[in-house]
């Protein structure tokens, strides 16, 4: 069926917004395929974004874990600061098509905000965004850095103002004012199309990553691992490598204080089927099926769902999900700043943290890839504050 | 008699719909509101199951949804409550209001069958459109329960299909947005009504934005009848436990305005 990865996914949402997002669909399936769309993207993708990021061989860290030769695809090195870009950038260019003038969109961490509202004015879009209240105070600078790029910032108080809630309000947003605005969906998560439109266009990362390795090592590495939120930049690092049997897929989510205790935003671990946000597939709920509030040190894994592909991927035992705590993630944070002088943004630091353990148990005549989705910079304060040292954001 | 068929009599003339939420602030004042609303004049009753996340909901309905989350109500507590409704005597057809998260949690199969047998006749899914009913159209046809399809602004090509399908009452969306009081409805109801009529002659209920005398009066003249929420939902909230009073009042006077 359409939109549906094995019994994940459909389109579970009002019926104002039905045919908006059928013609969605209609506008991106009939430019998917269009060389003078694809073009246009790559154009930017290249001039303006940066791309092709680089896999960086991390000698440093290999030689320290004494296992697997560990490569990391550099999607921090993005204009941006993160791989929200790819994603942005392809639906930025869908808007021009459908003839919106105003794009909207949730952001968590800040990195999809000010990726969204970067391409807004690049394109010459009007631009607002939702951040859930207690973000915008976690996350004071990419705040000021969206209203730099001239996007409307709408602290949102509703529910536990976190990422959650900032969806809830731009889909309400987008229910009220649907003609001239898009969506820009910041996850491979929502009603369809937007998991398979948002995956299209993050998977630019792993295929350039599979044609890296191949060059680098001439052959599939042993194992691909990437934090896992909503799951964009996980999806787009594993998407090329489906079909390669041998290459495990593994992506690490937020633990928080651990899947034993209520805060946690690990759904593969912790979560159950269900429907929300559009779509089927499984969240942090509570025992009548109300969502469940969740914590993680990442706002940008601070959500209580997973994309409906990575749900189906773990129900076909294809890719495996592990949870990774915050203190975990802070070490992976730390270690990579110190190793080989490149500071993680804390989501991406799950992954390393989860690569720390595996590693070592991996043959040196294989390969790791680690998808390290943005940088760092951005939480620098808050890991300052998590370690006993109080600053202010700079 | 079906639900189907106890809803169609509820149309008989202009029917009135009265929303609140169930357990706001509490379920034994949601038990006396549903009895004001019916003594009041309203000819069904929807009551909403609190969500978490309602993303189609406006501010109002949204904090009812948290204060009655917090007084502790379930999916379970509403089947009761409408159980108790029943043993009180209240004969109008009675809808539950839900997102689908907490029925599907639910099991589907176990609550449709258990909704029917608790007295409810029309379930009503924000979330759920045309394209998902297929998982849940042959439960609730078994249960004898209606689930009720929604009409929006911008349906257009979809009214038809939608119609087609629909039992129990259609509702429709008077306003793009959320729910909540408007000052102006401008969609073209009548002409989204003659649509419908082509296909259907299911009544059809208009919602969304309805606060005044002057709304009813204009919305029921285009459609069967009038959903009327987050203007009740005001009262209670700034009311608490004790709105019986103006509840009465508000709504004889709205039930008043039907043309």
């Amino acid at each position: 069926m359409i939109g549906r990865f094995g019994i994940h996914g459909g389109q579970y949402i009002p019926e104002t917004l039905m045919n908006e997002l059928h013609t969605l669909e209609e506008t991106y399936l009939s430019l998917k395929d269009d060389p003078e769309f694809l073009a246009e993207l790559d154009g930017l993708l290249r001039d303006y974004a940066g791309r092709p990021s680089g896999l960086y061989f991390a000698k440093k860290m290999t030689k320290d874990l004494g296992g697997a030769k560990v490569y990391l695809k550099r999607e921090d090195l993005n204009h941006t600061g993160s791989h929200k870009i790819n994603n942005v950038l392809g639906q930025a260019l869908l808007t021009k098509r459908m003839g919106k003038t105003r794009v909207i969109a949730e952001t968590g961490a800040g990195q999809h905000g000010v990726a969204t509202a970067t391409a807004a004015a690049l394109l010459g879009l009007e631009c607002e965004i939702f951040m859930g209240k207690e973000d915008t105070e976690r996350q004071a600078l990419n705040v000021y850095r969206m209203e730099l790029l001239g996007a409307t910032v709408h602290p949102v108080t509703s529910g536990t103002q976190t990422l959650k809630d900032a969806v809830n309000d731009t889909m309400r947003e987008w229910t009220r004012r649907v003609s001239d605005t898009h969506y820009v969906l910041g996850s491979v998560m929502g009603p369809h199309p937007f998991p398979t439109i948002v995956r299209d266009f993050q998977s630019v990362i792993g295929r350039e990553a599979r044609a890296q390795i191949l060059e680098l090592e001439g052959k599939l590495p042993a194992a691909v691992l990437a934090c896992v939120g909503g799951g964009s930049n996980a999806i787009g690092i594993f998407h090329r490598f489906i079909e390669d049997a041998g290459v495990q897929l593994i992506g690490c989510e937020a633990a928080g204080v651990g899947i034993d205790t209520a805060r946690t935003a690990a759904t593969i671990a912790t979560g159950t089927l269900g429907v929300f946000h559009g779509m089927k597939s499984y969240f942090c709920q509570d025992e009548v099926g109300q969502i469940a509030p969740v914590h993680s040190i990442s706002a940008g894994l601070d959500y209580p769902g997973i994309g409906p592909e990575h749900a189906w991927l773990h129900d076909t035992g294809r890719a495996r999900y592990v949870p990774v705590t915050d203190d975990d993630a802070v070490e992976g944070f730390e270690y990579l700043s110190r190793m080989e002088g490149i500071i993680p943004a804390i989501e991406s630091a799950h992954a390393v943290a989860h690569a720390l353990e595996l590693v070592p148990s991996v043959s040196p005549d294989d390969s790791v890839i680690i998808c390290l989705s943005g940088r760092g910079d951005k939480d620098v304060a808050a890991i300052a504050r998590h370690r006993g040292k109080e600053m202010m954001e700079s | 008699m079906s639900s189907a068929d106890r809803i169609r009599e509820a149309f008989t003339s202009k029917a009135f719909i009265g929303f609140v939420t169930g357990g706001d602030p509490t379920l034994e004042d949601t038990r006396r509101y549903v009895r004001v609303l019916v003594d009041a004049g309203a000819s069904l009753v929807e009551i909403g199951v609190p969500f978490s996340d309602p993303i189609a909901e406006g501010p109002t309905i949204q904090a009812a949804s948290a204060r009655a989350l917090s007084s502790g109500t379930t999916l379970e507590d509403l089947l009761t409550l409408i159980q108790t409704l029943r043993h009180d005597g209240i004969t109008v057809p009675l809808a539950l209001m839900t997102y689908l998260n907490p029925v599907h949690h639910y099991g589907y199969e176990a609550f449709f069958t258990k909704a029917a047998k608790m007295g409810v006749d029309a379930v009503i899914i924000p979330d759920l459109p045309f394209e998902e009913h297929g998982e849940l159209c042959q439960i609730t046809r078994e249960a004898g329960v209606c689930l009720i399809s929604m009409i929006a602004p911008t349906s257009a090509d979809r009214v038809r299909r939608i119609a087609q399908d629909a039992t129990g009452f259609i509702y429709l969306v008077s306003s793009m947005g959320v729910t909540g009081v408007r000052t102006e409805i401008n969609t073209d109801i009548s002409s989204i009504v003659a649509e419908i009529r082509r296909v259907s002659d299911v009544p059809v209920a208009v919602g969304f934005g309805i606060s005044t005398p002057d709304q009813v009066a204009a919305m029921s003249a285009q459609a069967d009848g009038v959903i009327v929420g987050s203007a009740i939902v005001n009262l209670i909230s700034a009311h608490g436990s004790h709105a019986d009073e103006v509840l009465k009042e508000y709504v004889t006077q709205m039930v008043n305005a039907l043309s």
